[in-house]
């Protein structure tokens, strides 16, 4: 299933692109997807574990499975305010 | 005998809620709190985040804050509606400032306000306290001999 990925801050500034689509196994878990992130953009690697997750614009726990067209975003650590 | 009813304030308005990359100076804050101020409040905090010269022991130039802004929105909007629990017959506007800022700029303005100065203050407080631990905007603080995304 393919989702579409948005990176933001430091992700942004590491992969030099605001988002890709991405092709996942179906049921992909944020684990699971955060894992294959890592693995085939190693630019992010070091960056991923510190992220909180979002599908949906909402925040998701690492079981969380994903759906076809969900769009994922890892969130690092927060700076606002 | 006359029967007079309580005296009812008009209902307090919508939360104001956005993220953008024009100034919060002193006309946009004060449009803000004349925004959230009915007949009704007694009690009108405002808190305002200003960019400062120094941060970790280093000496920073200048800032740079991301978002992503459909969900910052989204968090935002269910702070307020959480204030709108806690503190009934409160008013409550939440705007973050994003790009590139200079010192002395301000980067987030809440402004409260409610019948009483109490739940002013508390409400404010949670507020702001809320949206740096949910609200996804994210700080980039350039020094001069390199810059760096931090946390808090």
């Amino acid at each position: 299933m393919q989702v579409r990925i948005r990176y933001f801050a430091a992700l942004r500034e590491a992969i030099g692109a605001p988002e890709e689509e991405m092709e996942l196994p179906d049921g992909a878990t944020v684990a699971q997807a955060r894992t294959l992130l890592a693995e085939r953009r190693p630019e992010l690697a070091k960056l991923l574990p510190a992220c909180a997750v979002a599908i949906n614009r909402s925040y998701a726990q690492p079981e969380t499975p994903l759906s076809a067209g969900a769009e994922l975003v890892f969130i690092p650590p927060l700076g606002g305010g | 005998m006359s029967d007079e009813a309580t005296p009812t304030s008009p209902p307090p308005p919508a939360p104001i809620i956005r993220i953008t990359r024009d100034p919060l100076d002193g006309a946009a804050i004060r449009a803000l709190e004349d925004a959230v101020t009915t007949s009704g409040a007694g009690g009108v905090v405002t808190f305002t985040g200003v960019v400062r010269d120094n941060a970790r022991g280093k000496r920073v130039r200048s800032l740079e804050y991301d978002a992503y802004p459909e969900m910052a929105e989204s968090e935002m909007a269910r702070i307020a509606t959480e204030v709108a629990r806690r503190w009934p017959e409160s008013a409550i506007a939440m705007v973050h400032r994003i790009g590139p800022l200079a010192i002395g700029e301000c980067s987030v303005a809440v402004v409260a306000a409610c019948p009483h100065r109490a739940e002013a203050f508390e409400a404010c407080r949670y507020a702001i306290d809320t949206l740096k631990a949910s609200v996804p905007i994210w700080k980039k603080e350039l020094y001069e001999d390199g810059q760096e995304w931090v946390e808090g």
